[in-house]
């Protein structure tokens, strides 16, 4: 090491090298930054000891603490669930008309059933209950399959269409065509009368007519209006759950005719629980299309 | 190696040591204006928010109130919504514009009498001075070693200055919720967290401000004095030291004659005079806020010796050159810059004058619905949901018409109000409140052929026939 050598400038003390010339002031490090350097460093092996830190082979060191972030989560959880308690109880224990009369109640019940829906109904019914056509009827107009009051649509909801549950919603229409109870043209012939329905100027005294009285009347009654008791949907409007385009209804009359598709849908009481379900049930109702 | 700390002069240090200033106490008419201006401003800050106005039910009755739970501001007559911010836009741009308007006339009479900093500063001393004494006795103070009663005048003066920020704290507290209960609440205990912390702030910076930093503020944190020479012109006015008369200076002794020499008798009362520690002797500078607290010591020296006043003033350059030369000084008030300010000034007052006074007291929010964007209904006409939203801005309920222009044959229906359809309705909107309403609008089929159809909303006041036009569309399945 050269001799100490102070700089005749700055008046500071040189490291006593000197490299072509150029020398380098000796200018430590500042002292309290290397107490909190130090105290850092006791705190993270403070922290080690504390905390989770290292990975193992099939888990990670527990700490003396016995923190856990998931725990923290389920804390959080169980607050929000005691939070909620009071509202679901009282949920529980009110009638779904009961909720929609009460304005508290209801705007509780309408968020809560906005949330319950994205999670478990808009995947097939699509945000709003806007519906895919062709396959899942929409929920926003005011046209039912299985009723549009609150509790019809609480009844749908907590059983469901043609599952497993004893419950559900169960009746199919027959396969006229598949299973040959009417021949390609007397399918061609109702096909036609059943458009003329919904152009609200049946074809009086057609062949189509008097099929049409022989084997449907029975569900989607006289003139066509559907019967909600066994999801027979109504003929003289045009909403379409099975083809929307006006240009092919008729194709697509006589395609479920011949053979028929038939939607499914969970039996949500198997899943969730009633106070949930009634917070459906308003939130559905409120659509647009409740009754 | 050697340890040793290398030896430190103050030649190579990189910062200059600060000094604490201790002015000297004067007597006259700027030490005078400053005494009434704190008084009067300390009284204002504090008794403001107690001036009571009447605001109906659930708003404090407080005349000047930033109600941050209700989203209102209130400023006496004047009661402002989240949107309108633009109304303090305009009051600082006002506040700015003045400021240069002020400068630009009388120098930084911002900085020497209206600036909290210097006001809080002028108070801080003295509390010191009313403790200790004048600038000698602070200044033997602060040298002499600690003692008993050292330790005794310094706490009695932390503890007033402590006291002093923790009421400037309070009073800014007291301009967001009503003055009376906060009060109470402060000194029992059962204010917020947020009241304490916001004390804590604005009272520790003041006693941080006004009790240690002082002339630093000025100097090395507020913009204000580096740009001030940009407002300045020969015109303006400034503290000025009239070199020509002053110098060259010496000590003067009793009966000695002024012949031959200047009237500066270099007692340096201007310098400890001053709130920064400068020597205004050398000019106008950065440091100088403009306090004519220099005028008047020199004036008093000046009375001493048996000279005329004004050998420093508040004076323009202009001035400063026309006495030097024998001229008559003159006040020239309407110059370029002072017209441009003005026109300024007149300009914002006025468009903010016009805003307050044709200010809409109801505003609307449609938005339409995107999940469904139509949807065809069984007797096959198709509806639309809108989202509609009547703000109104006064604290009395109001009973509207709502109708739809541009669609033949639409009819629309509020969710949940019991009207059924119709071609119009009626919305019952409560005073001081934004109202939420879902609005169906139907159409026969046939009246639209497009996807997107302009529709407008048109709501109608019952009392005073105002009408508010919003524009939205009306989705359908086109054709």
């Amino acid at each position: 090491m050269a001799s100490l050598e102070k700089d005749s400038v700055s008046g500071q003390y040189t490291t006593g090298h000197e490299w072509d010339g150029i020398r380098e002031l000796n200018t430590p490090l500042p002292k309290w930054w290397v107490y909190v350097f130090w105290a850092c460093v006791i705190w993270a092996i403070a922290y080690w000891v504390a905390m989770p830190a290292w990975p193992t082979v099939n888990g990670y060191t527990q700490g003396m603490l016995g923190y856990s972030s998931r725990g923290d989560l389920d804390n959080e959880l169980k607050l929000q669930k005691v939070a909620r308690s009071q509202w679901l109880t009282k949920l529980q224990a009110a009638s779904v008309e009961d909720i929609a009369k009460d304005k508290t109640l209801l705007n509780y019940a309408l968020v809560g059933g906005k949330l319950a829906f994205g999670e478990n109904c808009a995947p097939c019914h699509g945000t709003g209950g806007v519906g895919i056509a062709g396959a899942y009827p929409r929920l926003a107009d005011d046209e039912w399959i299985w009723g549009g009051t609150l509790a019809d649509i609480a009844q749908t909801i907590k059983f469901g269409v043609r599952n497993t549950n004893g419950e559900s919603h169960v009746s199919e229409m027959p396969k006229f065509g598949a299973d040959a109870l009417l021949t390609k043209e007397q399918i061609d012939q109702v096909s036609d009368y059943v458009v003329s329905l919904a152009s609200k100027a049946p074809a009086a005294g057609s062949l189509g007519e008097a099929i049409f009285a022989e084997q449907c009347v029975a569900c989607h009654q006289e003139g066509g209006v559907g019967s909600k008791d066994v999801g027979a949907p109504a003929l003289n409007n045009n909403i379409w759950l099975f083809k929307g385009d006006k240009e092919v209804v008729k194709q697509a009359v006589a395609a479920q005719v011949t053979a028929p598709k038939h939607g499914a849908m969970p039996a949500w009481s198997e899943r969730l629980d009633e106070a949930t379900i009634k917070m459906l049930t308003v939130y559905v109702h409120s659509l647009g299309g409740g009754k | 190696m050697n340890k040793a700390t290398p030896n430190v002069t103050s030649s190579n240090k990189l910062y200059a040591d600060t000094v604490t200033i201790h002015p000297r106490k004067v007597k006259g008419p700027f030490r005078s204006i400053k005494w009434w201006l704190m008084a009067a401003m300390l009284a204002f800050w504090h008794l403001a928010p107690f001036i009571r106005w009447d605001r109906g039910p659930g708003v404090a009755s407080q005349a000047i109130l930033a109600d941050m739970a209700g989203r209102r501001g209130y400023f006496f007559f004047i009661e402002i919504w989240p949107q309108e911010v633009y109304y303090i836009t305009g009051a600082l741009l006002f506040a700015a514009i003045a400021l240069f308007f002020m400068s630009a006339l009388a120098g930084r009479v911002w900085c020497g009498f209206l600036c909290w900093q210097t006001v809080y500063t002028d108070l801080f001393v003295l509390v010191e001075r009313l403790v200790v004494g004048d600038r000698s006795a602070r200044m033997m103070l602060d040298r002499a070693p600690w003692t008993a009663s050292k330790l005794a005048k310094k706490t009695v003066i932390h503890a007033a200055w402590i006291a002093i920020s923790a009421l400037c704290g309070i009073g800014f507290t007291l301009y967001f919720g009503d003055a009376f209960q906060t009060v109470r609440e402060i000194f029992t205990l059962e204010a917020s967290i947020g009241t304490y912390s916001a004390i804590g702030i604005v009272g520790g910076a003041c006693y941080l401000l006004a009790g240690f930093a002082r002339e630093q503020v000025c100097l090395y944190m507020c913009p204000y004095s580096r740009f001030q020479s940009a407002m300045f012109d020969e015109h303006s006015l400034i503290i000025s030291y009239e070199a020509w008369r002053g110098e060259p200076r010496a000590p003067s002794r009793k009966g000695e004659s002024f012949e031959g020499r200047g009237h500066c008798i270099d007692c340096k009362a201007c310098v400890q005079a001053c709130p920064t520690g400068i020597d205004i002797r050398e000019g106008l500078q950065m440091a100088c806020i403009g306090c004519g607290l220099c005028i008047d010591a020199c004036n008093t020296m000046m009375d001493k010796v048996g000279l005329p006043h004004g050998l420093i003033s508040y004076d323009s350059e202009a001035n400063l050159f026309a006495r030097a030369k024998g001229e008559a000084p003159q006040t020239k008030l309407v110059r370029l810059r002072t017209v441009l300010y003005t026109v300024l000034l007149a300009a914002i007052g006025a468009g903010m004058l016009f805003a307050l006074g044709t200010r809409h007291t109801v505003e609307v929010n449609v938005l339409h619905e995107r999940s469904p964007l139509f949807v065809p209904l069984s007797d096959g006409s198709i509806r639309n949901g809108y989202t509609y939203k009547v703000l109104n801005m006064v604290r009395k309920d109001r009973i509207y018409s709502l109708k739809t222009v541009g669609i033949e044959g639409a009819s629309l229906e509020v969710v949940g109000s019991g009207q059924g359809k119709g071609a119009e309705t009626e919305l019952q909107v409560p005073g001081d409140q934004i109202s939420t309403y879902r609005i169906y609008v139907n159409v026969p089929e046939n009246n639209v052929s497009n996807i997107k159809t302009p529709l407008q909303f048109v709501l109608t006041d019952k009392a005073d026939g105002h009408v508010v036009q919003s524009e939205t569309i009306f989705a359908g399945p086109g054709r």
